[in-house]
């Protein structure tokens, strides 16, 4: 596989506003297009903005809406990761991210941990998603985790195991704490010491897109950037702005890190797995 | 562990961009203030300025005729400082009417009456202009409930509600608001002589460090004890915090209904936006 180029976009959706949303993310496709990207992703929600509350229902989708149907048609010129409110034909609401390429839906994540405390409350508005699967993305083989899913080591830790050389992190993280003198956001110090962490754990490339702009006076701190499985930076956009990162993978780096730390190699998914099972059998959780 | 410094030049970006991004989502394009001569407003004023230019910023002057003189030169040096448009209103023909009738009533009530004129009047200018009232009010005062409700504590967005006092000196100083706004003994300036502290009992200083324990690090009291802050002190705190949750609500709602609001009708506020 060769290298890629990728562009992340890191965007201020409206808050329940479908139309205007789909628009944006026709508009930064041309863009990505015109700067040689061939996959550009999106951030969670991106097609309804996040703190939605009681708009879950009004703007939730099926896979066979019209709406996606024009990002379909969009995805036989650029692959797209896209955030939506996926309604399920049982009428179930989910956080849930799509891979769109070559005119089709690819693969659907549904955000599997949904944050419910602090400024949170997606667990009275969502429903769990169930499955962590990846999937066969034009870039090598990835996954795909929405923002807190991030915040559980164990979902990255499965992915990993099934397969996983990119892992695609779309979310909408607002700034909390921490704006001590000199200092930047704490969760957002958190979120990159985990992208790091986990490119360098599982020798993988880490995609992260984070959303500006505000809602309610909460500010979403972009940030977005990509990691290489070294653990070192590619690229990072910055704070705060709307910005259309584009960076350039390499499969290789993921073979040379491979190479040096054959930390994969070496996982025990029978010590875990068993050690899981006994767990679970002596009621701990 | 209490660490109220401020990376002022980003809370400035974060919430020049507040301002900007929340009054555009309206479609105006403008703010309206009080301007008291008082630290808050002032850097209200500032970051309102330097978020949308100072021709989009109107500062109104409203002295009740027992307001300090000093107050309204402070304001007026905002003013000038910034550029921006201002206009004087005076508001004793209003309050004194109105008191001819209860000539009996304390401080309090003619506090909050000149409080409450002064918010109908940035209300009416709301409307006149097309422009959000931008609120002024610190998070100390917020969670003391050391406010009018209904009055000062009333406005369409607020870029201070979660600075405490002591850092929006911060941000004051760091923004270039002049040393003698900054530095002077805080004053709601609703009777001669008023100060902050001397009516709450306790400065700045002490009870913003409390506060940050017990709400930005959720501190039970007996951690606060044994972190050294007197028993009464804190407790006189926390009963301050609890009797003002009211002010911080909506008015409660009976419920008949299936879904009524703020219950179980709950959309953000940008909905749609």
């Amino acid at each position: 596989m060769s290298r890629s180029t990728i562009a992340l976009a890191q965007m201020n959706p409206a808050l329940g506003d479908l139309e205007r949303n789909l628009a944006l993310h026709e508009k930064t496709a041309e863009e990505a297009i015109g700067r040689g990207a061939g996959l550009l992703v999106f951030p969670e929600l991106s097609l309804t903005g996040y703190f939605l509350k009681d708009i879950v229902s009004s703007v939730a989708l099926p896979l066979t809406s019209p709406i996606l149907g024009r990002l379909r048609d969009l995805s036989r010129r650029i692959d797209l990761i896209i955030g939506l409110v996926e309604e399920s034909p049982e009428h179930l609401f989910y956080n849930a991210a799509l891979y769109l390429s070559m005119g089709e839906i690819r693969h659907v994540h549904r955000k599997v941990y949904l944050p419910t405390y602090g400024i949170f409350d997606e667990q009275r508005y969502l429903t769990e998603g169930s499955r962590i699967r990846t999937f066969q993305a034009d870039i090598g083989r990835s996954a795909i985790l929405i923002c807190e899913d991030m915040w559980h080591p164990s979902a990255a830790g499965v992915a990993s195991l099934d397969g996983m050389e990119i892992l695609i992190s779309p979310s909408a993280s607002p700034g909390r704490g921490g704006l001590e003198e000199g200092r930047f956001f704490a969760n957002a110090r958190a979120w990159e010491t985990i992208n790091r962490a986990y490119a360098q754990l599982f020798t993988c490339y880490v995609l992260y897109i984070n959303r500006v702009g505000y809602e309610d006076g909460a500010c979403f701190w972009g940030g977005s950037e990509v990691i290489a499985p070294s653990g070192e930076p590619v690229a990072k956009a910055e704070y705060l702005s709307e910005q259309l990162l584009v960076a350039e993978i390499d499969p290789v780096e993921i073979r040379r890190a491979r190479t040096a730390n054959p930390l994969l190699r070496d996982e025990r998914p029978d010590v875990t797995l068993r050690e899981l099972e006994r767990i679970q059998r002596e009621g701990v959780r | 562990m209490i660490d109220l410094s401020l990376n002022c030049a980003l809370v400035e970006q974060i919430l020049t961009g507040f301002i900007a991004n929340e009054v555009r989502k309206t479609g105006f394009g403008r703010v309206v203030l009080g301007l008291s001569g008082g630290v808050d407003s002032a850097l209200s004023a500032y970051l309102g300025a330097k978020a949308l230019g100072a021709e989009n910023v109107l500062a109104l002057l409203m002295p009740y005729r027992t307001s300090s003189p000093e107050s309204r030169e402070h304001a007026e040096l905002v003013v000038k400082q910034l550029g921006i448009q201002s206009d004087l209103i005076e508001i004793t023909p209003m309050v004194d009417a109105y008191f001819e009738r209860f000539p009996e009533a304390d401080q309090v009530r003619r506090g909050n009456k000149m409080a409450r004129e002064r918010m109908t009047i940035l209300f009416d200018h709301s409307a006149k202009l097309q422009a959000l009232v931008l609120g002024t009010s610190n998070k100390t005062e917020l969670l003391l409930g050391y406010g009018t409700l209904y009055g000062d504590m009333a406005s369409a967005i607020n870029p201070l509600g979660d600075l405490y006092k002591t850092q929006a000196r911060q941000l004051a100083r760091h923004m270039g608001i002049p040393e003698v706004i900054v530095s002077k003994a805080p004053s709601g300036d609703l009777w001669v002589g008023q100060t902050d502290e001397a009516e709450l009992g306790f400065t700045y200083e002490e009870v913003d460090r409390v506060l940050y324990l017990m709400v930005d690090r959720r501190c039970e009291i007996p951690e606060l004890i044994a972190a050294g802050f007197d028993e009464r002190f804190v407790r006189a705190v926390l009963a301050k915090v609890r009797s003002s949750q009211y002010k911080r609500r909506l008015p409660l709602i009976a419920k008949i209904s299936a879904r009524t609001i703020d219950r179980d009708f709950r959309y953000p506020r940008d909905w749609g936006k």
